[in-house]
């Protein structure tokens, strides 16, 4: 088994499924490039889960009960309870099953790069339809396309609170303030333009001030979601532009002056956020963290950043300019894995699919990492000091004893083990996967090796 | 819900199926029969001294039981903290099997337990195991499925039980934590990466343990066989039913004592009182069914009649054996005794094994449980010539 099948497998997918280490021994980049070039129709497994508009329009009608009949768990309730836990259960089918691990790698970290948390109530049934209707399209194409893809999503634009964002010398504001007794004063919330410069693009060194902020944030008033009880009720839960909360005039952001117009005013200050040379940097540290080092080399990040600048945010382009960072090919176990890595890399050893919605969910958030709620917009953090405490360390070990016992005996750990980690499985490892005294200790053995855990 | 009872819960989202009350009341068939497989290769020769042996205090060295409390005859005794059993002795409701094996000659753990639950003659890509093929044959239970008669007390169906006749399963919700034997050998894994080996032994002593040294604990929270009686107790009472089951299988591990083994007292010691304590919470949760019963405890192989280097025994050959239950015409040894002289051991190192299990398999599914003998040749034991079935194991009503 080839050191870059073992790491293309491990490192750049999602753990190796048995055969697949000899299925791309001949050309392990090879593989890896392919899963990155071009669009895909979104895969089955996703495409048939409710859209972001069912979404919105089942959170209201919850809403709705709870006011009307002081239902706290009512129908809606529930069936965005079910909802979540099918869409957990659908991305990980796809994620244990995919022959495109590296492509589904990198729809999960653009998730997180644009991480909106599903512990807000209102985001629960939401989160998982951005990266279904904002990610997965938009991977073959521009940085920019996904950029404006992203922001523009009702998942995005109401977890970060733009819906309730007005301009102060908009109609909206302007109406407001003329009416008697009115003491609440219509005005802007920046979270939505904050978070864009500071995660989404430019960094948090990305050289923008607080006057770059709030006129940007002035800039994406208007862009909302229409309401479940609006003008347009088929509209209910899509993005609308609200020329009436939007703030009127020019805006000057990051020294560039941007004419009044409208909807196309922020799209304008996005695109020119996609192109500056600091997102491409804060890009590219992020990928080379991800796949490369927690510290990722300076080198790695410089030769990213600059095939993005040089390709105009090509992501297929920056995606292969990944694999081909030597850095990236050094030694198999750079990264200690997240839960979510050591969930997912777990199932594909052993090809197995958890059967119902609830057991695919129980694991993740046993160890620490429930699918979609990083309960920040900065997303789940991708080094290991955050992961790799003496507590999380028992859990993943009482949880590897667990899948021991429940799958140990019905498969070889030292055969399993071999197929999916290779020649990076130590003679230590296999020596005491031999010596286990039953198939569920030596899976247990397996699972908690330090190889296992790492990728 | 305190932590390790959701650890383990959520570990797979509930894994435990209640066992279905089957209403069957009609069909009284009274036989029953409890398998329990100790995983990881019981020392036999701790479980069973042969005190009597003239080699046996000089070949065992530390690991001797030389003034053995509870005398079985003037040969062998049993361990001093199976005191249950030794009462069950008392009352001849306890066979002693010793020197005996599988037809199984190597030394790992998996295969040696795959042969001992396929119950072939060799070890070619087992799929099914002799007590599932066996279900077929039990008259007794005509009129009712073989999985309203058999049950699993384990979250997987073991191999012996595994095959076409379906079979029922229960474990209990809470497993036990992971054991100090699995997270010994994990710690040994860890060993020589600092990363990992200082993180477990923070967790470790945060989780109140390491203090005390995992070797020397012994019915802690993380003993392997911590959780046993329970198990045992849900068994009994699953097989006391008048509908319920008639046939169930248990497994145990944490016999694999390469380590700090101990003699009287020590980490075998404990576990052989939880197991004892175990078999005889069975017997009292059994109720009158008891005397139907007929009680079987196996493991795979027995490990070397000499002391390694760390104070514990390596994987070995030949090992003992426990029948117990009302039914069972006890008060007896039955041994071919091989010796312990080093002529007398197999390959030099581990007690020859003198009675294939095969026969003690065949005894007592013939008698007990009424398989045919042309049943038990041909299909549950192919090709085990040789190992006729030993009768008289069951006492005739």
């Amino acid at each position: 088994m080839t050191l870059s099948a073992i790491i293309a497998a491990n490192r750049f997918g999602l753990g190796a499924r048995p055969g697949e280490l000899t299925d791309i021994a001949d050309d392990a980049k090879g593989w890896l490039i392919r899963q990155v070039e071009g669009t895909r129709p979104v895969p089955q497994e996703v495409a048939a889960l409710p859209s972001s508009a069912t979404a919105f329009q089942t959170f209201a009608k919850a809403l709705r009960e709870r006011r009307q009949q002081g239902e706290k768990d009512g129908k809606g309730r529930q069936q965005i309870g079910a909802m979540y836990r099918d869409q957990v259960a659908a991305r990980y089918r796809l994620a244990i099953r995919t022959e495109e691990p590296f492509r589904e790698r990198l729809v999960h970290f653009w998730t997180n790069h644009f991480a909106v948390s599903a512990d807000k109530a209102q985001v629960v049934g939401l989160a998982a339809t951005l990266e279904n209707e904002a990610i997965r399209p938009n991977l073959g194409g521009r940085f920019v396309d996904l950029l404006l893809a992203v922001e523009a999503h009702p998942a995005m634009i109401l977890y970060l609170d733009n819906q309730a964002s007005i301009g102060p010398n908009s109609p909206l504001a302007q109406r407001a303030a003329r009416r008697a007794n009115s003491d609440r004063k219509l005005d802007i919330n920046e979270n939505l333009a904050r978070e864009i410069l500071e995660l989404h693009t430019l960094g948090v060194n990305g050289g923008y001030s607080q006057t770059d902020v709030t006129t940007f944030a002035r800039a994406l008033t208007g862009w909302s979601v229409a309401a479940a009880r609006g003008k347009e009720p088929e509209q209910a839960g899509q993005f609308q532009f609200r020329q009436m909360a939007h703030e009127p005039g020019s805006k000057t952001i990051l020294g560039k002056r941007y004419s009044e117009d409208g909807l196309a005013q922020p799209r304008a200050v996005l695109k020119d956020l996609a192109d500056h040379p600091a997102t491409a940097k804060h890009l590219a540290t992020k990928l080379a963290r991800h796949f490369i080092a927690d510290e990722p080399p300076e080198s790695a990040v410089s030769r990213l950043a600059k095939v993005f600048r040089d390709t105009g945010g090509d992501l297929p382009a920056l995606h292969r300019a990944l694999v081909e960072c030597p850095e990236a090919w050094a030694r198999p176990t750079a990264k200690f894995k997240t839960p979510h890595d050591f969930v997912v890399s777990t199932f594909r050893m052993l090809d197995f699919v958890p059967p119902v919605p609830e057991q695919m969910l129980a694991p993740f958030q046993l160890l620490g990492q429930r699918p979609y709620t990083p309960g920040s917009p900065a997303g789940w953090p991708d080094t290991a000091s955050q992961w790799d405490g003496p507590d999380a360390l028992l859990k993943r070990i009482e949880w590897a004893s667990a899948v021991g016992k429940r799958m140990g005996s019905k498969v070889q750990p030292l055969d399993v083990g071999a197929a999916s980690l290779g020649s990076a499985l130590a003679e230590r490892t296999r020596v005491a996967i031999s010596r286990a005294e039953s198939g569920a200790q030596g899976m247990a053995l397996l699972l908690a090796s330090p190889e296992f855990q790492r990728r | 819900m305190n932590r390790r009872t959701f650890v383990i819960s959520s570990a797979f989202g509930g894994l435990a199926t209640l066992l279905p009350r089957i209403p069957f009341a009609s069909t009284k068939t009274d036989a029953r029969f409890v398998l329990v497989i100790l995983r990881g290769a019981l020392d036999g020769l701790a479980a069973v001294p042969a005190y009597g042996d003239g080699n046996y205090a000089s070949k065992r060295g530390a690991l001797a039981i030389t003034t053995p409390t509870q005398k079985l005859d003037g040969m062998f005794a049993l361990h001093p903290s199976m005191t249950h059993l030794y009462q069950r002795y008392r009352e001849k409701e306890l066979i002693v099997f010793h020197a005996v094996a599988s037809p199984y000659r190597e030394r790992s753990h998996f295969d040696g337990q795959d042969l001992l639950e396929s119950g072939t003659a060799e070890l070619k890509g087992a799929r099914d195991g002799w007590l599932n093929r066996a279900l077929a044959g039990m008259p007794a239970n005509k009129g009712r499925t073989t999985d309203q008669i058999a049950v699993a007390l384990a979250q997987n169906i073991p191999l012996v039980l595994r095959g076409d006749a379906a079979v029922n399963s229960w474990a209990p919700s809470r497993l036990p934590d992971t054991d100090a034997d699995t997270l010994q050998r994990i710690a040994d894994l860890y060993s020589t990466d600092e990363y990992f080996a200082t993180r477990l032994q923070s967790a470790l002593a945060a989780d109140g343990i390491a203090g005390e040294g995992m070797a020397a604990m012994g019915g802690g929270k993380r003993d392997p066989l911590n959780g046993f009686s329970a198990v045992t107790s849900a068994a009994g009472k699953f097989l006391a039913a008048a509908d319920g089951p008639r046939v169930a299988v248990i497994e145990v591990g944490g016999w694999d004592t390469h380590a700090n083994q101990g003699a009287e007292q020590g980490q075998l010691a404990n576990r052989l009182r939880s197991l004892d304590q175990g078999l005889e919470t069975l017997r009292t949760s059994l109720g009158a069914a008891w005397t139907e019963t007929a009680m079987l405890v196996v493991t795979e192989f027995g490990r070397t009649v000499a002391v390694n280097g760390t104070r514990g025994t390596d994987h070995g050959t030949a090992t003992c054996a426990f029948l117990s239950g009302g039914a069972i015409a006890g008060g007896r040894v039955i041994a071919d005794w091989p010796g312990l002289r080093n002529g007398d051991l197999y390959q030099q190192r581990d007690l020859k094994p003198t009675l294939d299990l095969r026969s003690v398999f065949k005894g007592v599914l013939g008698a007990h449980l009424g398989v045919s003998d042309s049943m038990l040749e041909t299909k549950v034991f192919p090709n085990s010539v040789g190992a006729d079935a030993l009768d008289s194991l069951i006492r005739r009503s």
